[in-house]
This record gives C-alpha cells, structure tokens and sequence, in this order.
C-alpha cells in the first residue's frame, strides 16, 4: 500500500502544499518533519489495545470507558485530545465499525496513523451503505443475525471499538490480552 | 439548553448548503432518532467563518432501509442541533 502511496493525486497534492506553506514562511521543513515526527511517535495502536485488554479484565473500567473514552484514555496515562472519543463495545448481538464518510477522523493517539483504505473513497462511501459486504471482503463473515452499526465520525467524535474478548482467553494476563488486539479490530474491520 | 432528549425522532435537514457542513448528503432529510447527548461543540459551518459558536451536539441513529431504501444496519452520526428538526 504504501508503496504506490507517493503517486496518488492527493500526495502530489499534499506536497505542493507544504511546498506553498514553506514559501510562504508560515512553517519550515524541519518544523514539518517535526510535527510528523510527533503525530507518530504519540501514537500506536498498542495505546487503544492496552485500553481494550483492561476493559476485558477490569469490570469498573470497562463502565467508565463505556460511559466517556477520552477520561478512560487519561486514566491510563493517554492523551488529552482535543475531541470527544466513545468507545463503542461489540457483543455477541452487535458489531460496530467506524468510518469517516466526509474526510478521514480517526482517534491516531490511540490507533496510531490511519490506514491507507480507511481514507479511500471506497471504503468512506461502501461502509455506511453495504457494511456486512464490506466486512466480508476484510474476511469477517459476520451471522446474519448480528447487528451492524456503523458510527460515522467528525473531527469532534471519534470512535474506538471494544472488541468482544476471544473464547479461550480466561488464563492470559492483561499484557498477552493486549497482544492479541489489532488496530482493525479497533477500526471494526477486524473481529479481534 | 440542549432542544431533543434521548429517544427523541428528529429530521435532518434538506438541501445542500452554501458552504461548509458537516451534515453528510446521505442523511439530509432523514429521519433518525437521538441516542446520545454530546454536549456541545463550535458549529463547523460558522467556525470555518471564522464564527466558533458551540450549541449542542447529538449522536442520530439512522436505519439503512431509510437511508438507502434497504439493508439491517443502523448508521449512527453526530449531528448539530442546527441540522435537525422535529420529526413530523
């Protein structure tokens, strides 16, 4: 994916802005790289797993996480951000997936930076119209009778979903927990 | 002073604004109902004018068979007091 990156239209895109910003002396290179540097040293997928695999081993902070994500990501030493973020728990009825319809509003600190599909048109229009097929192209083949809800964020809601806690897993530790989460099963496009 | 409770059937505006918005085409003149307060937030519309006016902000849960006249799922968006009225 990452190797055609650089010639899509939005890159091209992308850099004449920064060339623009540069020569308009409103920032400098190595301000820019710094501010990337930034964004991705702040945040790793592995920040939303530590979140999930306590909520799967620690009852009260799975209400708290329930109830407001953002002070439950503080209770962990993670963030602020500067929006709302809702943790939204899959079950053995419902599954959640989230997406971004108007542009690309994802929770990085937690997630680290999104993945290239999640910004593809594809993936922005498929998601809230035909999201069990979408699903199934990611390889989760969901029951017919599971519920789908689709959350589509905005730059103020963002969403992080809760994984339903694999059969088999009742001896692991909260670290091993932890490795088990992926970034999509955050994203919903994964089951775990 | 927050309009629509919890449970509340709203109606997402029509029509196609001048300017910037954040209610999503798919959703406008929908019908939904409001799952969830958010407190409130600077209405986008007016901020991008320079204008940060926070009202209050709801997560609206759409049926997929309103919105695209099939499928089970429900599309949940956070809408803008401004973009909603009372569902007739």
């Amino acid at each position: 994916m990452s190797g055609d990156h650089a010639e899509l239209p939005a890159a091209a895109r992308a850099r004449q802005l920064e060339a623009r910003a540069i020569a308009a002396g409103l920032i400098t290179d190595a301000e820019l790289d710094q501010v990337l540097a930034e964004a991705y040293r702040a945040g790793s997928p592995a920040s939303g797993a530590r979140m999930v695999a306590r909520a799967w081993t620690d009852p009260g902070y799975r209400e708290r996480l329930l109830a407001d994500g953002g002070a439950a990501a503080a209770e962990l030493g993670l963030g602020p951000a500067d929006y709302l973020l809702k943790a939204v728990e899959n079950t053995a009825l419902r599954h959640n997936l989230v997406v971004c319809t108007l542009c690309s509003c994802y929770p990085a600190y937690l997630l680290g930076p999104s993945p290239g599909w999640y910004k593809s048109f594809a993936y922005r229009s498929r998601a809230v119209r035909e999201p069990r097929e979408v699903l199934a192209e990611f390889g989760l083949r969901l029951p017919a009778e599971t519920e789908i809800v689709v959350w589509d964020s905005s730059a103020e809601h963002r969403y992080l979903v809760v994984p339903a806690r694999p059969a088999g897993t009742d001896g692991l530790g909260e670290d091993e927990l932890a490795a088990l989460v992926s970034r999509d099963g955050m994203i919903g496009t994964a089951a775990v | 002073m927050a309009r629509f409770g919890v449970g509340a059937r709203v109606r997402a505006r029509a029509g196609d604004p001048d300017g910037h918005t954040r209610l999503p085409g798919y959703a406008r003149g929908q019908q939904g109902e409001i799952v969830a307060e958010n407190g409130r937030w600077p209405l986008p519309d007016e901020a991008v004018r320079g204008n940060p006016r926070p009202e209050p902000v709801y997560s609206v849960r759409f049926a997929a068979r309103d919105l695209w006249g099939e499928g089970s799922h429900a599309v949940v968006v956070d809408l803008w007091e401004s973009y909603l009225e009372e569902a007739r």
